[in-house]
Formats: C-alpha cells, sequence, structure tokens
C-alpha cells in the first residue's frame, strides 16, 4: 500500500506533465485543467489500494475520458490520417499515443508560458501556475495567500475562462515573442518566492511553503530550458536569499534586518549552491537583472559581517541593474548601497529623489530606509518619526513590530541620554 | 454482401475500464499497431464500408423509458459484462471472406503479445430485397 504522502509526491511531478500533454493534445487548455483535476482526485483515492503500473499513463487515460468532445475531433483528425478499430477506446488510443519523450521538455515550458501569458492579471498568472504548474490544489493555494478557498477557486476559473476567451492556442511562443513571455513567467516565479520570503500581509514574516514551491519551479523551468541564464540568475538569487531565513526573524517572530542577523544561522549549502549557479549564469555572458541581483546577495552571503560587506562593488552592481530595469525598490537599495560607501548623508540625498517616485507612495520601504539612514546620521529624532511612519504603513505584522521597536528603542536610548 | 463485425470485450477490474487498460504500454501499442494495419488493408482492398471504435464503459448508460416516457438510465455494470468495443462493416464477395476477414481482426496480439483468437460476431446487414 503506499502512503498516502507518497501519492501526494508522486501526483504533483506528475500532474504539470499530464496536463501539459492533454492540453497539447485537445488543443484546449481550459477543459484540459478541468479534466485533469478530475483525474488528480480520482487518483488520489484509487491509488490508496495500490499505484498503477504506468502512473502517468493512468491519469492521461482518465483525464482523456473526461474530455470526450474535444477527444473526439482529436480522433477526428487522426482518423483522416489512421483509422483504426481496437480493443483500445479511441479516448485511449488519443492519451496513448507513442510521442511522449520529443514533446515532453516543450509542453512543460508551453504550459509555464500558457499559465504567466500576459493577458492574466498578475494574482491570477500566479494561481494558475502554482496550481497548473506546481501541481498544488486550490485549497492549498488559498491557504498560502490567507483567502478563502472560495475566492481562489474564483480566480483561478477567471483565469481559465480568459485563456479560454482569448484563444491563445497550446504551442510555444514564436521566437520573437519568446524573451518576453520568459520574463513574464520569471516574474510570477519571483513574485511567489517573494510572497513566501517577505509575505505582503498577515502575522509572519516567511511561508516557507511558497518560498519552497517557488524554488522548485525554477528549478523545473531551468531543467525545460537550460540555456536562460536568466532562469539560473533567479535560481541562485532565491537559494541565495532564502539561506537566510533562519537568522531573518527573531524569538517572538519580528524581523531582524540584514545587519543585526546572526551569521552563523545562514544555510551554507544554499549558499554555496547559489554561488555556484551564479557563476556559472554570469559566465555566460548574457547579463539580465536576476543576474546581477544574484550577485549582490552572494557578496552578502559571502561577508561575515556587515562592516566587512564589499559595498563598493555591491554599489557598482546596483548601477548595472539601475541600466536593465527601473524599479524603485531597486533604486532605495542603491541608495543604501551609496550610503554604506559615501556615508548616511550621502545617502540621505539619494533617498530624497526617490521620494516622488508614486510607486513608492503607498510603500513603507522609503521611510524605513529614510528611518536607518538619520538613526545612522545621528539624527535620532528624524529617525523616530521615519520609522513609526514606516510602522504605520507596514502590511506585514512582524515588519511592523520590528519598525515600533526600533522607534521604541531609540526614544529610550533619547530619554537616558537626557538623564 | 455486407457484414457487420462485431468485437466485444469484458471490463477490467473496477468495473470501470476496459480489461485493456491493465496490459502493459508495450502490448497496447502492439495491439493498435496491428490494427492500424489491419484497417488499412481493408481499405487498400476496397471491402471498407464503416467502422467505428467506442468509448469505454465509463460512459456507457443503459437507458428504457420510465412510466411517464422519460429515460431512466441506468449507468454502473457488474465487472462480467462484455461490452461491444467497436465493428468494422465490410462489403466482400462471400460469406467465407467475411469469415477470412473476422479471423484476422480474432488473432490481434493481446496482453502477451500473442494472437488472441477472440470471437468475432459476424452478422449479415441485408442490403436488399434477398436475391432468388
Amino acid at each position: 500500500m503506499p502512503e498516502p504522502r507518497e501519492i501526494e509526491r508522486l501526483l504533483r511531478d506528475l500532474a504539470p506533465r499530464v496536463l501539459a500533454t492533454t492540453a497539447r493534445r485537445t488543443g484546449d487548455f481550459a477543459a484540459a485543467e478541468d479534466a485533469v483535476q478530475e483525474a488528480l482526485v480520482a487518483a488520489a483515492s484509487r491509488w490508496r489500494d495500490g499505484l498503477p503500473d504506468e502512473p502517468r499513463a493512468w491519469l492521461l487515460r482518465v483525464a482523456s475520458r473526461r474530455l470526450t468532445d474535444q477527444v473526439r475531433s482529436e480522433v477526428a483528425r487522426r482518423r483522416r490520417e489512421q483509422l483504426v478499430v481496437s480493443l483500445v477506446p479511441p479516448e485511449d488510443q488519443v492519451a496513448l499515443a507513442p510521442d511522449e519523450a520529443e514533446h515532453e521538455g516543450d509542453d512543460g515550458l508551453t504550459l509555464v508560458f500558457m499559465c504567466c501569458h500576459p493577458s492574466l492579471t498578475t494574482p491570477s498568472a500566479i494561481a494558475l501556475t502554482l496550481r497548473a504548474v506546481g501541481g498544488l490544489t486550490t485549497a492549498e493555494i488559498a491557504r498560502a495567500f490567507l483567502v478563502p478557498e472560495s475566492t481562489m477557486a474564483q480566480r483561478i476559473s477567471r483565469a481559465k475562462q480568459t485563456i479560454r476567451a482569448s484563444g491563445i492556442p497550446f504551442e510555444l511562443p514564436a521566437p520573437a515573442e519568446r524573451a518576453d513571455r520568459m520574463n513574464a513567467a520569471l516574474h510570477v516565479l519571483y513574485l511567489v518566492f517573494n510572497e513566501g520570503y517577505a509575505a505582503t500581509s498577515g502575522p509572519r514574516v516567511h511561508r516557507e511553503d511558497l518560498a519552497a514551491e517557488a524554488i522548485r519551479l525554477a528549478r523545473r523551468l531551468r531543467e525545460l530550458a537550460p540555456d536562460d541564464p536568466e532562469i539560473t540568475g533567479l535560481l541562485a538569487l532565491m537559494r541565495l536569499t532564502d539561506a537566510r531565513r533562519a537568522a531573518r526573524t527573531g524569538p517572538s517572530g519580528e524581523l531582524v534586518p540584514l545587519d543585526e542577523q546572526d551569521r552563523a544561522l545562514w544555510d551554507r549549502d544554499a549558499i554555496a549552491e547559489g554561488t555556484r549557479l551564479v557563476e556559472e549564469a554570469l559566465s555566460r555572458g548574457r547579463v539580465g537583472p536576476y543576474q546581477v541581483q544574484a550577485a549582490v546577495a552572494a557578496l552578502h552571503d559571502e561577508a561575515a559581517s556587515t562592516e566587512t560587506t564589499d559595498w563598493p562593488q555591491i554599489l557598482a552592481l546596483y548601477g548595472l541593474l539601475r541600466r536593465m530595469a527601473d524599479s524603485p525598490v531597486l533604486a532605495l537599495n542603491e541608495a543604501i548601497a551609496f550610503a554604506m560607501v559615501h556615508g548616511p548623508t550621502a545617502g540621505l540625498a539619494r533617498v530624497e529623489a526617490l521620494a516622488h517616485d508614486r510607486r513608492l507612495a503607498a510603500s513603507h520601504r522609503l521611510d524605513a530606509v529614510r528611518a536607518h539612514l538619520l538613526e545612522r546620521a545621528g539624527d535620532r529624532d528624524g529617525a523616530i518619526a521615519h520609522y513609526r511612519r514606516a510602522a504605520g504603513l507596514a502590511t506585514n505584522l512582524a515588519e511592523r513590530d520590528h519598525l515600533l521597536l526600533r522607534a521604541a528603542r531609540l526614544a529610550d536610548e533619547g530619554v537616558s541620554a537626557r538623564r | 454482401m455486407k457484414y457487420m463485425l462485431m468485437m466485444n470485450t469484458a471490463c477490467g477490474g473496477g468495473a470501470r475500464d476496459y480489461e485493456i487498460a491493465s496490459w502493459p504500454k508495450r502490448a497496447i501499442q502492439d495491439h493498435i499497431e496491428f490494427m492500424i494495419g489491419f484497417s488499412q488493408r481493408l481499405a487498400a482492398s476496397g471491402e471498407l464500408v464503416a467502422a467505428e471504435g467506442l468509448s469505454s464503459p465509463d460512459q456507457a448508460k443503459l437507458v428504457r423509458a420510465g412510466d411517464d416516457g422519460r429515460p431512466v438510465t441506468d449507468g454502473v455494470f457488474p465487472e462480467s459484462k462484455e461490452f461491444l468495443a467497436g465493428f468494422w462493416i465490410v462489403d466482400v464477395e462471400s460469406p467465407e471472406r467475411a469469415y477470412e476477414i473476422a479471423a484476422q481482426a480474432s488473432a490481434a496480439p493481446g496482453r502477451d503479445g500473442r494472437p488472441m483468437n477472440m470471437p468475432i460476431e459476424v452478422r449479415l446487414v441485408p442490403s436488399g430485397p434477398p436475391e432468388v
């Protein structure tokens, strides 16, 4: 008897492959997705009595049977080429057609591109990717994003309607479009990772399941397109960032900033893998923003302390990044690096130049960085005011607590200094 | 004269699959390949009129009219039941030729790759007034 967890792992691995094949053979992604979900549900209960000899073929067959109409038209198409009555029902002939190996890689990529299609809203693309590529159930995704299951089900269903209505064919994008579509896919994976690593809402900073899932998906994407150095760069960035997870929260769940982290808690294996990956990617000579961000993360991870960090090099890398990507968050990070090299006052001038960027208006980050640099510059009252303002804007509770604690500590120091 | 050749198959375990669902993949592919060749030969000889393979039994229903004339469906079948898996209609010179064709289909390879020699039901399709 297989263990339920063994079945779950197997299904999670098989789900995207079965979906990709089914979608290609029927040409209807939305219907294929529904059918594969039904097949997964059937497998979860029936495989408890024993795994089938060919689990992948089993799922393909059951999914194909749910798709009678589409299968019929596919059979009709094939019939023009070959008419066959046999003991194998027509839908199974579609499921068992012997062209697995040559299509598998392309199908997997097509599936990722489909789920991250630009016509989808970002939350829809994320939800669809986690379900269709990650093999997560709707309930699991809903839990990870702290929304009711019915909301998540609605989001996924709308995403599928959008794909169906847009008539996007289930095939690899044309070479001219491919770079843009890959960027969209990497962006979705990065957002999933960030949501896991720095949750935008809720009580905890980390949601390990999402970060781990993003890393797993990035690995899978890298297998499918091994020649793209930006995928490797993204995977490296995720590993190098996730390596600090254990040091990133304090005993009561509060956020511990990089300069105060106990670096002995960092995951050395993850750092070693991430560093190796970023070096491999950069050696390809097609440098992109994820590779550069990974290089920055590697410099942080290699340093024994904030003081011994190679800030001039980090500043140079941010300069490189600014030319590749227009991101206010990256510009803020650059201002911090600038302050580390040229002093907090010079850094503050950089930050003020960003204050008019509308994209930062609702974010707590601008005030948090201001407060941090004011503290370093010795302006205690200014720092307290900005820490408090940042806390008011923060939506993650652990981050808010950290900012309030910083303000309170400075206020206490102020009181004892005046005595 | 036209004949309908009918091929039946047993349900496999679980009452929802054809028995063939439990075969090794290689055997299934060999079986399909054999049947493709069989059909191509029939088409090439000009004897093939029509042929259809039918969906698996999990989509099969037994339907009767209820007292109000509306359909009453019954869809759960015992495992032992045999199902029509597919049929061919051939137009041939003699009943002997129809039997010969049926025997070829009967010898399709099975689970172990050897000829199954399964029963093929051969029925005359009358195509006009009987000849006198």
